[in-house]
């Protein structure tokens, strides 16, 4: 094992040069495995936009639909509701609904929505995902005087106003999330998709 | 040694020589497909020909509507539009998503013809393209069938001569030698090269059925060789640099 | 000393886990200071390469689990949802179907150069009966996973390999049963292969290939000049004819892998179902216990063996013959007795020897790919003839034979299937039968008699000292 007369510097730069290549082959073959841990086809097709006619939806009813396995609720507010909501913004965590990804851009307004009247959001409570009670009663003695209708959280106390914004000192830290989604006609709601496409 | 290696060699080769044996049984030569499956036009000819006349009772269930809208060059709603005739429990037509199974039950399908209709996601895989497509181009007047045709092929077959309007009937004649062939005794819509080409789509879609990933596989596949290549020639220098120690 | 701050810290964290564990001594055990024969060559890579199928397909396997459904209602569908429904899931199981086969091209031809250079012979014996109990393993892993995907061809084939059980006196029918789970082959049996595949004979395989590696770095490898280095060491102790394992070998073996991957791919993507051979087209048919496929041959890996159970033509002998063709293998260090390893130094008959029992394995396994035809169940009786007189063979080769000996064994070998092929003698097949005799006689004319007359056919020759390169 004679060691001289080695050129070191090709010996390091061929160890390098194979290193390199071999790990690259490693991460190649690593990229289709871990891709196949994504959604199939047979879960994105379950999971596609689901439509909705809101005219069968009464005044202060709310409507749940189901979209990828998880409730929809479709809210019609009435007047009353609906002025109730600016009342109790100062109570609130965030009531102009600035954290971004709760909500496509579209639905960042005082009302959380489309339409005034009809709420749309997903029906899992922000912090561990449980999903809330509907306590749509203005002043519910349950719930305090100064209630104006929302959302209760049975697992750990959230509470959230009939724009699914969360209230301040709740375990939940942000609002409900309002799902892509948009009108095909002027009652047919589609839940999944908008004017940019599919919800992915 | 050497010869040893040689003979080694040699055995195993002939062993992976043997033809692969077809798993339909049948008579005759087969005719060459010779299909072409990345041609677009004959996949979307030969969709829309599946869809009208082979779908209503041959349901392709492993595969997804939109995946074959993707694959062929068509849009979701074009295929919604045109080729789903299926509904689901609440009567309305099933999601692009849904997979290709079909309206006809087994117990229809069992009385019509004597067999459930097979599905044909993999035929062209079980029976080979070219027997599908002398299969298709077998069939002839058979007044003693109960569905008044037979085919060379596939003697005594339970399906009928869908595409009869296409092509028109075949009669089974023997010439002056003994051989049997089929002639033409009333013409279809088609003529026999127009025939010939509709049942080569069908047979092009079948394929890409069979394997929709038949294409992506063999492009990545070249990619990875090269790779691989490279891979091995500096592999190759790093040994022989290292072996330089070993006297 | 002032140390380099950089090598401090990473000889510390490698000294502080080196006195909880023995990550030194195991890299330099097995590798750095492993010290192997310089003088390998192609036939020395396919250690390495199993074990890196093994690799290939325990990975591959767990992702196909995480999709597949072990239910027969499910199973067939849930394979193609892998291949289209699943992103990228055709590439995961076409690496699983391709390794399968694979892995037997890599283990046959391993075992191969473990007979052609000796290595089961002392002190390797053990090496060897692990590398037998890997191979059998390795069948029934194959079998239970070529179940599953619940196709005709799973179905049927493992119907057929099933009721071999059934062949055995007394126990057989309750045996059959008892191994389905249910009357006939169903859910309860895929449920129960399927864990046996996935979990049970994986754990058994993984095991059986850490003692294999264990006991080879034990005694150290042998080589093509069957020459034993360690009788040959420097004034440290070092092997003058050994280098350590690593990098010499590592990188070499990386050369072997690069070519190895290359035809792994080729079939991979562009022929995953071999011509029929790796993947079957009946296979591709939901499995139907009311129609049966008319020809069922089972994999190529599985069809030499099939060949041998078939020349039978008692049920419960030829599984018998079948087993004792896997178990044979057990004995081969205890059989060859000769102290030459490498078959470099062995006699032409030896070679001959050898040479006959590959070609009869190949043509074995090309006949169990055929129907059962008078033809092909004569040329299997013949071959697997050949087969077993290959062992008989190695004990006879183990010195050689005085003319008399030679005579009278060769007699009596020739003797039993002469008399068996007057017992069973058919004049519609007489001139088959009296040709084909012509195959093991003319091989065992070539290994017995000839050596006694002409002696340079039975003489090994000298082994040098040193290996040469």
């Amino acid at each position: 094992m004679a060691n001289q007369g080695v050129n070191r510097g090709r010996r390091r730069f061929l160890v390098a040069a194979t290193s390199v290549v071999g790990g690259a082959g490693v991460a190649a073959v690593a990229a289709p495995f871990l891709a196949s841990l994504q959604p199939s086809a047979r879960a994105q097709a379950a999971g596609a936009p689901v439509e909705f006619d809101v005219s069968a939806v009464e005044p202060g009813q709310r409507v749940s639909v189901e979209w990828r396995g998880q409730p929809i609720w479709v809210v019609r507010r009435t007047d009353e509701m609906i002025a109730g909501l600016a009342e109790v913004a100062d109570r609130l965590r965030d009531p102009d609904s600035e954290v971004e990804s709760q909500q496509p851009e579209y639905a960042q307004n005082e009302f959380r929505s489309r339409k005034p009247e009809i709420l749309v959001v997903i029906g899992i409570c922000t912090h561990l995902g449980c999903s809330p009670s509907y306590r749509p009663e203005i002043g519910d003695p349950e719930m305090g005087a100064d209630w104006q209708g929302g959302w209760l959280c049975g697992c750990h106390g959230s509470r959230f106003d009939l724009a699914g914004r969360v209230y301040r000192n709740m375990p939940a830290a942000t609002n409900l999330v309002v799902p892509r989604h948009m009108y095909r006609t002027d009652t047919l709601l589609v839940v999944g998709e908008d004017e940019d496409g599919e919800a992915i | 040694m050497k010869t040893l290696i040689a003979t080694t060699f040699l055995a195993a080769a002939a062993l992976f020589t043997v033809p692969a044996a077809s798993a339909a049984g049948g008579s005759g030569e087969l005719q060459k497909a010779n299909i072409d499956v990345t041609d677009q036009a004959a996949l979307q000819r030969g969709a829309n020909l599946y869809m009208n006349y082979c779908m209503g009772c041959h349901s392709t269930e492993y595969m997804r509507y939109n995946r074959v809208a993707r694959d062929i060059g068509l849009t979701d709603q074009h295929m919604e539009d045109n080729f789903i005739f299926i509904t689901d429990e609440d009567g309305d037509p099933v999601g692009v998503g849904s997979l290709m199974k079909n309206a006809m039950g087994e117990a229809y399908g069992e009385e019509a013809f004597g067999v459930v209709p097979p599905d044909l996601t993999m035929t062209t895989r079980i029976h080979g393209e070219d027997w599908v497509y002398t299969f298709l181009k077998s069939f002839y007047v058979d007044e003693s069938r109960p569905l008044g045709a037979n085919n060379t092929q596939f003697s005594n077959v339970g399906m009928p001569h869908i595409l009869w309007e296409l092509q028109g009937w075949q009669e089974k004649v023997v010439d002056e030698d003994g051989n049997e062939r089929l002639e033409l005794v009333r013409s279809g819509k088609m003529t026999p090269s127009e025939y010939d080409r509709a049942v080569r789509d069908i047979v092009t879609y079948l394929s890409y059925m069979g394997e929709p990933m038949q294409l992506d596989r063999q492009r990545i596949g070249l990619y990875v060789l090269i790779f691989l290549g490279i891979f091995t020639i500096l592999a190759y220098f790093l040994k022989k640099e290292y072996w330089k120690d070993v006297h | 000393m002032a140390s380099n701050p950089d090598t401090k810290i990473q000889g510390g964290l490698l000294g502080w886990v080196d006195a909880r564990f023995p990550l030194s001594q195991m890299w330099n055990e097995h590798l750095a200071q492993y010290y192997a024969p310089k003088n390998f060559n192609f036939w020395y890579f396919f250690g390495s390469l199993a074990l890196l199928v093994l690799v290939i397909q325990i990975v591959s396997g767990i992702f196909l689990t995480m999709f597949y459904k072990p239910d027969a209602e499910l199973a067939f569908a849930s394979v193609e949802y892998i291949m289209r429904d699943v992103e990228w899931g055709w590439l995961i199981r076409y690496m699983h179907s391709t390794g399968a086969s694979m892995f037997f091209v890599v283990v046959y031809l391993h075992m191969f150069r473990a007979l052609m250079y000796g290595s089961y012979k002392k002190p390797r014996e053990l090496i060897w009966i692990f590398g037998v109990l890997i191979y059998l393993v390795l069948m029934a892993e194959a079998f239970a996973g070529y179940l599953l995907p619940w196709g005709q061809m799973s179905y049927w084939g493992a119907q057929v390999i099933v009721n071999l059980f059934q062949t055995i006196p007394y126990i057989g029918p309750d045996l059959v049963t008892w191994i389905r789970g249910d009357f006939l082959l169903s859910d309860a049996t895929l449920n129960r292969f399927f864990a046996l595949h996935v979990i049970a004979l994986p754990l058994v395989l993984i095991l059986l290939v850490a003692a294999h590696i264990i006991a080879l770095h034990e005694v150290g490898s042998n080589n093509p000049d069957g020459i034993n280095i360690k009788e040959n060491k420097d004034e440290n102790g070092i092997p003058k004819d050994g280098i350590p394992f690593h990098p010499y070998y590592s990188v070499k073996d990386l050369v072997g892998v690069g070519v190895f991957l290359m035809v792994f791919a080729v079939i991979m993507f562009f022929f995953p179902t071999g011509g029929g051979l790796f993947l079957k087209p009946d296979n591709m048919i939901p499995a139907d216990p009311l129609v049966t496929p008319d020809l069922i041959p089972p994999v190529w890996y599985f069809t030499s063996m099939y060949s041998v159970l078939r020349s039978v033509p008692d049920p419960f002998l030829g599984v018998v013959a079948m087993g004792a063709a896997v178990m044979m293998l057990f004995f081969i260090p205890w059989l060859d007795r000769n102290p030459v390893l490498s078959m470099r130094y062995r006699s032409f008959a030896a070679k001959f020897n050898l040479g006959v029992f590959v070609v009869a394995f190949v043509i074995l396994g090309w006949l169990g790919l055929q129907q059962a035809t008078t033809e092909v169940s004569e040329m299997s009786l013949r071959w697997s003839t050949v087969y077993f007189a290959f062992f008989f063979l190695l004990w006879f080769l183990s010195k050689e034979r005085s003319v008399v000996f030679s005579l009278i064994a060769f007699a009596v070998v020739v003797g039993i299937y002469t008399i068996y092929d007057i017992l069973r003698f058919d004049p519609s097949d007489a001139s088959l039968i009296m040709w084909s005799w012509l195959i093991p006689t003319v091989y065992l004319f070539v290994t017995m008699v000839a050596p006694a007359f002409a002696r340079g056919l039975g003489r090994d020759r000298a082994v040098p000292e040193r290996v040469t390169s």
